[in-house]
């Protein structure tokens, strides 16, 4: 029983598809009411596209599991019609700070610069997260999401899948076009496909804590022990989360009894070791972990595509699982809408599996790294890295080398086969392949933000600082993008307030701060064009129709 | 690309010497494996560019006989 959180029981209801003598057929099967099953889900319906949604539970996430929700997860949450919920009950934090035994050594800053809707992180028991998109589920109409429907066998068939169901009431068939195989690290589909995830299993075990006390106690932050005096020789990680629950991380070694360790006995005494004795505190929820880092060699097969920990498994340490889950599913999502729609080649699909593997690998890479520095694995690593830390108590130099966890940020798709490769300098960090920035705009006369108003279409952002830079050319484009079989909607993007008459399908916003300029390198006539996804896909210093075009098609798979 | 200098560039090539094995003198193993660790990281953070770096740790153990 948790103190601070009830379960919730959803109802198994039976479907019509249960009743008909041949399957029915569907444009989207999604396996896993999870994080990412969910998200897909949404992503997909809000868009028009009925899907069905398989779970062979009837509740969220038992435990609190995932905690920390980097900024690109509540802006795609955002788009999704989550995000508010997700951060109004989570809790806000930028700061991440590492102690080396009793002393603080180093801090640094997730979210440094301002104008930017989302924080750095919020932290979230799971259980909301998945609550709130349970909730959004609900709410649309074209999507079907069923509970106690446990998936036994997948058949691909020619250009379609079939799926057979068990349920409370016995089997059942359906047929998909697409399955999306969002059922986690022990993917059954995988294993049905024959399929596997291969990597590095790290020989250490870590107990998490969930506790609730006081919140006077520790501010919202990421703290990190090296050798604390309270769990001698090993790590700690300590992180807030709602209810005024904290997660607490102690690394227990290769040795420790897993199912010692997990009992209250044992887990209580060393959290009292670590708060002291005079801290009151009841014990919410623990679990002994082990981790891989490991990934599937192709995120596809046929018509089935995997995403999240199905597809890609990483170390804890960098929050970067259901971080990187979200922007599979935010990846795919847009590809098959165009594709069911008839208005992109069957090929833009296979951009999916080479995108979202190579984002995998810079994620694995650096969680790897964060687990090498953590836990050393040999003598010598370990004196180096005994060296680092102590040498950056006193010589900045060290601190950049210490590696509590590399915390998610979306890795840049510089090498997608999508991206228009820039003809002109820009110097940004953002490029072609990169999350657009976000930034403070005007927007109908009212404070917004300009991530708030991109994405489920391509955008372009054009700069302008005065109404002659608009020339009729320039107008006449605007217009003809904007009425596209695939339209792209263009915000001009003014550098102050102006009168400007703008073409159907452009609006205007106000870069009231300059930062959105600043941040994308623009100068006047610069033209950024974003996929349906947010990711900036071509950018060029002169308006030009015709290359706007091709980098849209490029973008579409043609 | 810089290039890692490997033709002699020490103006007093002796002192230099006898003031690394003074570092260690006195020392366990341990505490000169520590000594080590510290000062190779100090004097790469000095270098600052990984290709010298690269060439240097290659360099280093080049007589070693790659594992199987």
């Amino acid at each position: 029983m948790f103190k601070t959180y009830t379960f919730p029981e959803f109802d198994y209801v039976r479907s019509a598809d249960q009743d008909t003598a041949q399957p029915v057929k569907h444009p989207v099967v999604i396996v896993g009411a999870g994080p990412m099953g969910m998200t897909a889900a949404v992503d997909l319906a809000q868009q028009g596209v009925p899907v069905v949604i398989l779970d062979d539970n009837n509740t969220v996430s038992v435990g609190s599991r995932a905690v920390c929700y980097a900024k690109r997860f509540l802006d795609i949450s955002d788009r999704l019609g989550v995000g508010q919920r997700i951060v109004d009950k989570g809790v806000t934090w930028n700061i991440g700070k590492v102690f080396l035994e009793e002393d603080h050594i180093y801090s640094f800053n997730m979210l440094p610069e301002e104008h930017h809707r989302r924080p750095g992180f919020i932290n979230l028991q799971q259980y909301y997260l998945e609550e709130y998109y349970v909730d959004r589920i609900n709410s649309l109409d074209t999507a079907d999401l069923r509970w106690k429907n446990k998936l036994v066998n997948v058949e691909q068939q020619g250009d379609s899948v079939l799926l057979s169901i068990e349920t409370p009431e016995g089997p059942y068939q359906l047929e998909a076009q697409y399955v999306i195989a969002c059922d986690g690290a022990n993917s059954k589909v995988r294993a049905m496909c024959g399929l596997e995830s291969k990597g590095q299993i790290f020989q250490d075990r870590f107990l998490i804590a969930d506790v609730i006390m006081d919140p006077k106690k520790f501010p919202p932050e990421r703290w990190f022990w090296f050798n604390p005096p309270f769990h001698s020789g090993q790590s700690t990680l300590l992180h807030r989360q709602a209810d005024n629950v904290w997660r607490i991380d102690f690394d227990l070694g290769w040795d420790a009894d897993p199912e010692e360790e997990k009992k209250p006995e044992n887990i209580i005494p060393r959290v009292k070791a670590f708060l002291g004795d005079d801290v009151e505190f009841d014990l919410e929820w623990a679990s002994v972990y082990t981790f891989t880092c490991r990934r599937m060699d192709e995120f596809r097969q046929g018509n089935i595509f995997f995403a999240g920990d199905a597809a890609h498994q990483v170390s804890p340490f960098g929050a970067r699982g259901a971080n990187s889950g979200i922007e599979d599913t935010d990846n795919l999502c847009w590809k098959l809408k165009m594709v069911l729609d008839g208005k992109a080649p069957v090929t833009l699909l296979d951009s999916y599996s080479p995108e979202r593997t190579f984002a995998a690998d810079e994620n694995i890479l650096n969680s790897t790294r964060s687990t090498d520095f953590i836990t050393p694995k040999n003598h010598v690593s370990r004196v180096f890295r005994d060296a680092v830390l102590n040498l950056s108590r006193n010589y900045t130099f060290a601190r950049p080398l210490v590696n509590s966890g590399r915390l998610s940020v979306p890795p840049f798709l510089t090498e997608s086969a999508l991206n228009t490769a820039d003809t002109e300098m820009f110097n940004c960090k953002v490029v072609p392949g990169a999350p657009c920035t976000d930034g403070s705009i005007v927007y109908n006369a009212e404070d917004d933000f300009l991530l708030s108003n991109l994405g489920n279409q391509f955008n372009g952002l054009l700069f302008v600082e005065s109404h002659t830079d608009l020339t009729a050319d320039i107008l006449q484009g605007l217009t003809e993008l904007a009425v596209q079989d695939v339209p792209v909607k263009t915000f001009v993007v003014a550098s102050h307030e102006m009168e400007l008459n703008l073409p159907e399908g452009s609006e205007m916003v106000i870069d009231k701060y300059g930062v959105v300029k600043e941040r994308l390198d623009a100068q006047r006539g610069t033209f950024y064009l974003t996929r349906p996804d947010q990711l900036v896909t071509a950018r060029m210093r002169r308006f030009d129709k015709e290359q706007i075009v091709a980098a849209q098609n490029k973008a579409l798979g043609k | 690309m810089s290039t890692l200098i490997i033709e002699p560039n020490l103006p007093r090539p002796d002192d230099f010497y006898q003031t690394l094995t003074d570092l260690h003198r006195d020392l366990s193993d341990e505490q000169s494996m520590d000594v080590n660790a510290r000062l190779i990281l100090l004097l790469s953070n000095h270098i600052g560019d990984q290709a010298v770096l690269e060439q240097a740790m290659a360099i280093a153990r080049e007589h070693i006989p790659a594992a199987e």
